[in-house]
């Protein structure tokens, strides 16, 4: 079992299996009238956000406490983080208040990485998103609620057609999400402007286009990638409405998809921009199912990197 | 006092007994047959080569003293069989004046360990405005000839064309950063598959090849000559062997970590391997090494930047750029074109002291080893193996790329003006 | 003390101690109505079943049955790792003011019957809980007992009690190793 969660990457088929059955079962359990487990009481979790990103932060912090653990946050704002505190004193602090688990968001690419295997700290390193690389629990949620309309909640997505849409240069959903569904056999294909396309892109286990309609035509599920205004300014695109003709979901796009085909989107979503309203809130749409489904995932994730404590493992031995 | 140093082989060829006398070299006998001298060194087995030359060090004086000092610097290039330095100009003041460089060049007299020959900033405060006071440099006890903004790209076609040919009045020469500031905004390492994949921000080879061709053509057209630093990629390399035939005055420098170290390492994200220009790939390193072997690439430089612990010790993005390079500089060269067979000795003595000097414009160094010239003088054993510790080097800073690392061949002793500043691979 | 590796029980003796157990609960239960058997992941879960099967044979009633998984109740995460999860199922009508009888195969410690105490009471209020198990080893480290044993068998602590079931193993039968 793996000790971080650092890139969608680590995760082989069995390991990723297994943290979206766990988090099946967990939504199972959280289904009924059980609100909170006591797995990892006495556990401390620290949800360390270097980003502002409310809805990842909610996530992970009602996944811990609904694990009994003690959750600590540390925000951006308000904190010695925003007055500059090095990424490196913030973990040392965090080891001297006995953080078994740090969930990190950082705007530095690595950032995590740097976290796990640096050695300022011993704690379990989940990432939370970091930089322009990798955001692993959101492929994860992504990848969960997938198989729950793909493939009935079980196994992997083995032929599954899925298209990522929009900013994939700068975009971490992008990359965990293109590993993580390769390693579930889906077929993924990214589309976007060639501005907004990676170098080396090509090298990715995944198919390129830059032509929308012909992507989605019978595909099984479309990610949507919010595209923040600034990239106009930057000159990756001519303009909104240019963007928004060309690489925009709109219900006649969406029609494109196969008949149970879905869309995602990790939000927040720029409505009018890369997706309609019309779609965002249509019968395709399962973007508040992500939401729901985000808590289980990070749930199954925490249970998994916490119970493995490899100093521990050989104790236990038999 | 006189000195015999026995048994010694000239470029790694038959070995003689050099005897220095009066910071010269005396006479040159058939090994075995010098009379004594006041002083005997053993050194069979051992090659001497004129002291290393490097023409762009980072000393961080004045300004950043936590990071390195003239007196820690020099002792790392000592060490490194270095004789003389080229101390870049991005200090705190700039090297902008002629005030400045004259106190960096009189610190560097004071700490003795090799000859610190100050690098003027080409414009004021780096800031790439308007020309700083070349010819006050010029004629300063400093004599500066090399002029930089290394750290920063002259990237104005204009400042760059008159800065060419301003310094022709002095025989100067500008040493070019080549990198092209708008496609480089905060890059972070080499563009291409593996930046995709770790989302860093991606330093294309086009940042750097795009000026090289720009100012070798500017160079030809107002008959100066330029200077590239530190070229790493296999289009940079093409631009200049194309320079070249065509007769334009360029010179051009690789690092020693450009020689040996790809962007596999970014995967890390350890701040230790960021450098500008960052690592690039395994073909570029394959070019740099073919273009320094054919004498398209000039030098080997250091491009030494010692940075304090706190700037490396973060995530990348947070990094400063730069890595030491004094203390391994030529092991690396040892182990990427001696033992590969692509360069003899006697064409690294060309590459590490000859050629830098020229360029440099520095007469007293990287001389031929003949009786009469300045015993300037570098000891190496080429069998010998080390293995790198940070906390053992003399800089002040740690932010070596080859901790831990086995490096070949080791510098045994070093001589300026037949002073020894290193014997038996210790300061003297 | 039995001797390294013996088979203790074969198939007859687990079908004999799934019909005492079963016949016992009904006793004890005066044929009440609302009895819900729970059987623990993994193998108390068939010999709930087998016991629910035995009880139709002899008063034809049947007797609702689930499964629970005790996973995330346990204790020893920080010892063992995280595991996998198993189904937790209760039958229709839930627990609530129901007699609850978990099933397990192997009492030992007691720890796994607190966890599913614990699991219990954040499912629901039942009337009452009683234990019953195929098999008590002994060597209890907390204040718990069963209602209902099928066999005791006495070990030591260095010992392994393997309970093989046909629906997960392919066999009937227990066998202390060591």
């Amino acid at each position: 079992m793996i000790r971080h969660l650092l890139s969608a990457g680590d995760l082989d088929r069995d390991e990723a299996i297994a943290i979206l059955d766990t988090a099946g079962e967990l939504a199972r359990a959280t289904g009924r009238s059980v609100k909170k487990l006591p797995t990892l009481r006495g556990r401390t979790v620290v949800n360390l956000f270097y980003e502002d990103s409310t809805r990842t932060r909610i996530s992970f912090e009602a996944a811990a406490k609904r694990l009994s653990a003690d959750v600590i946050t540390f925000s951006a704002k308000g904190s010695s983080v925003s007055k500059g505190e090095s990424l490196k004193d913030t973990a040392l602090t965090l080891e001297a208040m006995g953080a078994d688990a740090v969930v990190v968001r950082h705007s530095a690419s690595g950032a995590a990485h740097r976290l796990a295997m640096s050695g300022w700290t011993d704690c379990v390193v989940v990432n939370a998103g970091d930089g322009t690389h990798e955001h692993p629990t959101q492929a994860l949620l992504d990848a969960y609620t997938l198989r729950h309309h793909l493939s009935d909640g079980a196994g992997d997505l083995q032929g599954r057609r899925v298209v990522i849409v929009g900013d994939i240069l700068h975009s971490r959903v992008a990359r965990s999400n293109v590993l993580l569904l390769e390693t579930l056999g889906a077929e993924v294909t990214v589309v976007g402007p060639p501005t907004l396309l990676p170098v080396g892109v090509e090298g990715w286990p995944c198919s390129v286009s830059y032509d929308l309609d012909n992507a989605l035509t019978g595909a099984d599920a479309v990610m949507m990638l919010r595209v923040q205004n600034e990239r106009m300014n930057a000159a990756y695109f001519p303009s909104a409405r240019e963007y928004s003709r060309r690489y925009g979901l709109d219900r006649h796009r969406a029609e494109l998809l196969a008949p149970d085909g879905i869309v995602l989107h990790p939000g927040p979503m720029n409505r009018g921009m890369e997706i309609t309203a019309e779609v965002a809130d249509g019968p395709r749409s399962v973007v508040v199912e992500q939401v729901t489904n985000g808590v289980h995932v990070r749930m199954a994730v925490l249970y998994r990197l916490m119970g493995a404590l490899p100093e521990l493992e050989s104790e236990a031995g038999s | 006092m006189s000195m015999v140093i026995r048994e010694v082989a000239p470029y790694g060829e038959e070995a003689v007994d050099m005897t220095i006398d009066d910071g010269r070299i005396a006479r040159i006998d058939p090994a075995g047959s010098a009379p004594a001298g006041e002083r005997e060194i053993d050194a069979s087995g051992l090659i001497v080569l004129p002291g290393l030359v490097d023409l762009h060090t980072h000393l961080r004086e004045p300004g950043r003293e936590d990071a390195e000092t003239i007196e820690s610097g020099t002792a790392a290039a000592a060490l490194g069989g270095f004789t003389a330095v080229h101390a870049m100009a991005n200090t705190q003041p700039v090297a902008d004046t002629a005030g400045v460089v004259e106190q960096v060049w009189r610190r560097g007299q004071e700490a003795g360990y090799c000859d610190v020959h100050p690098v003027g900033a080409v414009t004021v405060g780096l800031a790439g405005e308007r020309l700083a006071e070349l010819g006050a440099m010029a004629d300063s006890a400093a004599r500066v000839r090399v002029f930089s903004d290394d750290g920063i790209c002259v990237s104005d076609a204009v400042l760059m064309r008159r800065a060419l040919e301003y310094v022709k009045a002095f025989d100067g020469v500008i040493a070019q950063h080549a990198q092209e500031p708008r496609l480089t905004e905060g890059a972070q390492m080499n563009e291409g598959e593996l930046s995709g994949v770790l989302g860093l921000r991606g330093w294309p080879p086009v940042a750097e090849e795009a000026i090289i061709a720009r100012d070798v053509l500017l160079a030809e057209h107002v008959g100066s000559r330029v200077h590239i630093c530190h070229l790493s990629t296999r289009g940079s390399v093409d631009i200049i062997r194309w320079a070249k035939q065509r007769g334009i005055d360029v010179t051009a420098e690789v690092t020693p970590h450009h020689l040996i170290l790809t962007e596999e390492l970014a995967t890390t994200y350890d701040p230790r391997y960021k450098v500008n220009p960052p690592l690039r790939t395994a073909d570029d390193v394959a070019a740099v090494r073919e273009g320094l072997a054919d004498g398209t690439i000039d030098i080997v430089a250091t491009d030494h930047a010692p940075h304090a612990h706190e700037d490396k010790d973060c995530e990348w993005g947070a990094g400063a750029f730069g890595m030491l390079g004094l203390q391994t500089a030529l092991s690396v060269v040892i182990e990427t074109m001696v033992e590969t067979g692509r360069l003899s000795w006697r064409e690294v003595a060309d590459r590490m002291s000859t050629a830098p000097a020229i360029i440099g414009r520095v007469e007293s160094q990287g001389r031929p080893l003949e009786v009469g010239e300045p015993a300037n003088l570098v000891l190496v054993d080429p069998r010998a193996r080390w293995h790198v510790n940070a906390d053992a080097l003399a800089s002040r800073s740690r932010n070596t790329p080859f901790e831990g690392r086995e490096m070949s061949g080791r510098v045994v002793a070093t001589f300026l003006r037949g002073r020894p500043t290193v014997l038996e691979g210790r300061l003297a | 003390m039995v001797p390294a590796s013996a088979r203790v029980l074969d198939a007859a003796d687990i079908a004999r101690s799934v019909s005492r157990l079963s016949h016992e609960i009904l006793e004890r239960s005066h044929g009440s109505r609302d009895l819900v058997l729970l059987g623990i992941q993994t193998r108390g879960v068939p010999l709930a079943h087998r016991i629910a099967g035995r009880m139709a044979e002899i008063e034809s009633t049947t007797v609702p049955c689930g499964a629970l998984d005790i996973t995330m109740y346990r204790d020893d995460l920080r010892l063992r790792g995280a595991r996998p999860l198993d189904v937790t199922e209760l039958p229709e009508g839930g627990v609530d003011d129901r007699v609850v009888v978990l099933v397990d195969d192997v009492l030992y410690s007691g720890r796994t019957i607190r966890a599913a105490l614990d699991a219990i009471s954040d499912l629901g209020r039942p009337r009452a809980v009683q234990l019953a198990v195929l098999v008590d080893r002994g060597h209890r480290e907390l204040p718990i007992r069963a209602d209902y044993v099928g066999k005791n068998i006495p070990t030591s602590r260095e010992q392994a009690v393997r309970v093989r079931l046909a629906e997960v193993d392919g066999i009937d039968e227990v066998v202390v190793e060591g």
